[in-house]
């Protein structure tokens, strides 16, 4: 019986090609819609919680604050004597890197390239996962002496030397020429979407004489090591520097301390809804499928019903014909449902190569999708035949 | 048990809809039908003729009273048993084909065979006689919609014979016919019954197509109005 009544399900499908087509062809965008905007989302999301780990992981940031109430005001910047504090009072402080940025144009030969110019120390590099390609760091004497030495990034390598090796060039940043002492390995984007490795780094003391003219260093930078704890570590610094910036008790601090773990929840939370997003809107195109296949099925039951009647009549008996509608209705949602998923794989992995993020494969949507459009194919495929084949034969063989 | 008819209707009453509504269609109906017999039913449209037909089908079920067919109480039957009856023992022409569309003759015809579980094989074969004996041979792979009307009845007559039914029932089978064709289909039906011993019942409302018949029944108003046997040389 199972293998006749498929025999009938299959030839049903095949005299009614078009009906066929428009029933897979809904499933197939609702499912292809729904699979590739959450695999995207998914792709995105994790493409920034990688950019973020590329950042360097357990790390703190400090930044002078505003103030607010009476008295507030422009918090005032850090200073050297900070980084040396931090350093020797705080324990679970590994690397403590001091940062000054400045914009300036990097010149060499006829190349030039506006960048911007970090001024920190040897700290700035395991803290900030910073590898270098070519070249060295800075050696102690470089640093006291604020010498004119620099490590450029990769970005500003390109701009300026072409192919060329840049180690050991000089390259002129404002007034003074400067010797390419090291080439960092590209990060590429950051999670903000800016360009890491479009930076030039040089010793503190060098920018603060050359470039910034002050004393001030605009954040610090400091990379907890992996036996301490963030928040621990956070409290003392905290701590620290109300202490040394002499904040009684009843004030607010006048600083902020970040950790790179919230920038990290706070931006993929914020992909993370734009996948929900996404997939609702896409789930929008799932249901309109519905309906659609809902549309044919419904125009069709006249025909359909009188075609049951017919078989009714040639003494067919109700579950056969109930059978067949299903087997037919289970035929077709998957089909729709397989072609979708394969037009998502292909899309979403044409597009996640476009848009520039991994393509993560997700089962628990693939699975899900399937599913619901399986559910809605046999909802409305199944359900108007189960009335007609409720119905006394004449009565179906009459059906206007 | 040889005297008891093939077909027996007693004191059958079928009332559609209630209450305020309700319409009697048939008023108690007693009939005996011999197998062999080749039965026009005739009347005026609301006569009850097609309720009948439908009701000795087994594609409807009476109010009350009793139909026995091969000694069988029908009316006691399941939804379910009714369908095997029909399976087994009964053939259908109805005046619209009822074909199922954009399917070849061939597949139409196979339809009753499948549903009897016969092997691809028997199936073929039997449904290739079936439309050679009506006439269509080397139409097996045309649909309906490719085929003339006179055409699609010779379809659905070799799909009501092809199973070899014990009852041919025929509902105005040349109602959408021209005269010629209707003959041509006539003269089938009959070949059937008078070479086969296959029972017809046909409704029809058109002398012409009743004198091929050899008993007459008429209805009027839900009754049983006359029973007449048109004896013949045979």
């Amino acid at each position: 019986m199972l293998w006749n009544t498929l025999l009938l399900a299959l030839r049903a499908i095949r005299r009614n090609l078009m009906r066929s087509f428009l029933t897979i062809l809904g499933i197939v965008i609702g499912v292809a819609a729904v699979i590739t905007m959450v695999t995207l989302g998914n792709g995105a999301t994790k493409s920034v919680s990688d950019q973020i780990s590329s950042m360097g992981s357990n790390l703190l940031m400090l930044i002078p604050g505003q103030r607010f109430g009476p008295g507030g005001g422009g918090a005032p910047n850090f200073k050297i004597a900070d980084v040396e504090a931090i350093r020797y009072q705080i324990s679970g402080a590994e690397w403590v890197a001091p940062v000054v940025n400045k914009g300036a144009t990097a010149v060499y030969q006829a190349n030039n390239w506006s960048t911007v110019v970090t001024g920190t120390n040897n700290d700035y590099f395991p803290a900030g996962n910073w590898e270098l390609a070519a070249g060295r760091t800075f050696n102690e004497t470089e640093e006291r002496a604020g010498k004119a030495v620099c490590i450029i990034g990769e970005t500003v390598r390109e701009k300026l030397f072409g192919g060329q090796s840049p180690v050991g060039s000089e390259i002129r940043i404002k007034l003074f020429s400067c010797e390419v002492i090291g080439l960092l390995k590209g990060k590429g984007q950051s999670a903000m979407g800016s360009d890491q490795d479009d930076t030039v780094v040089m010793p503190l003391r060098t920018v603060q004489r050359r470039l910034s003219g002050s004393q001030d260093i605009n954040r610090l930078t400091v990379s907890v090591s992996n036996s301490a704890s963030i928040d621990g570590v956070k409290k003392q610094l905290t701590l620290l520097m109300r202490e040394r910036r002499n904040i009684s008790e009843s004030e607010d601090d006048d600083f902020r301390v970040m950790d790179t773990r919230q920038i990290a929840e706070t931006l993929t939370s914020t992909t993370k809804i734009l996948t929900m997003l996404l997939g609702a809107v896409a789930a929008v195109s799932l249901l309109v499928g519905g309906i659609g296949i809902m549309n044919i099925m419904l125009v069709s039951v006249t025909e359909r019903t009188r075609e049951i009647g017919i078989r009714l009549a040639i003494g067919a008996l109700e579950r056969e014909v109930l059978l067949q509608f299903l087997i037919e209705a289970v035929v077709l949602s998957s089909i729709g449902g397989l072609i979708g998923i394969a037009l998502a794989t292909g899309a979403s992995f044409f597009l996640a190569r476009l848009m520039n993020v991994p393509y993560l494969f997700d089962p628990a949507i693939n699975l899900l999708s399937f599913l619901f459009s399986a559910a809605i194919g046999v909802i409305f495929g199944f359900f108007p035949a189960r009335r007609a084949a409720g119905l006394n034969p004449i009565d179906a063989l009459r059906h206007e | 048990m040889n005297n008891s008819p093939l077909i027996r209707l007693s004191a059958l009453t079928k009332v559609y809809g209630s209450g305020q509504a309700a319409f009697q269609a048939l008023k108690g109906i007693d009939l005996a039908i011999e197998t062999g017999e080749f039965v026009a039913i005739m009347g005026p449209s609301g006569s009850g003729k097609s309720t009948t037909m439908n009701i000795l089908g087994c594609l409807d079920t009476p109010s009350s009273g009793s139909y026995e067919f091969m000694d069988i109480q029908v009316e006691k039957l399941s939804r379910n048993q009714r369908a095997l009856l029909r399976r087994h023992f009964l053939g259908f022409v109805f005046q619209g084909f009822n074909l199922l569309a954009r399917t070849t003759a061939l597949e139409n015809v196979e339809l009753p065979l499948i549903y009897r579980g016969e092997d691809a094989t028997s199936r073929h074969a039997a449904a290739r006689a079936a439309l050679e004996q009506v006439g269509l041979k080397g139409w097996e792979h045309h649909t309906p919609a490719e085929l003339s009307g006179g055409q699609q009845q010779r379809v659905a007559i070799a799909r009501a014979i092809v199973t070899h039914p014990a009852v041919l029932l025929a509902d105005e089978p040349t109602g959408n016919l021209d005269t010629k064709t209707s003959q041509e289909i006539m003269e089938l039906i009959t070949a059937f019954n008078r070479e086969k011993g296959i029972t017809v019942l046909m409704v029809t409302h058109e002398p012409d197509m009743a004198a091929y018949a050899r008993r007459i029944i008429r209805f009027v108003d839900g009754y049983l109005e006359s029973d007449s046997r048109t004896e013949e040389a045979a």
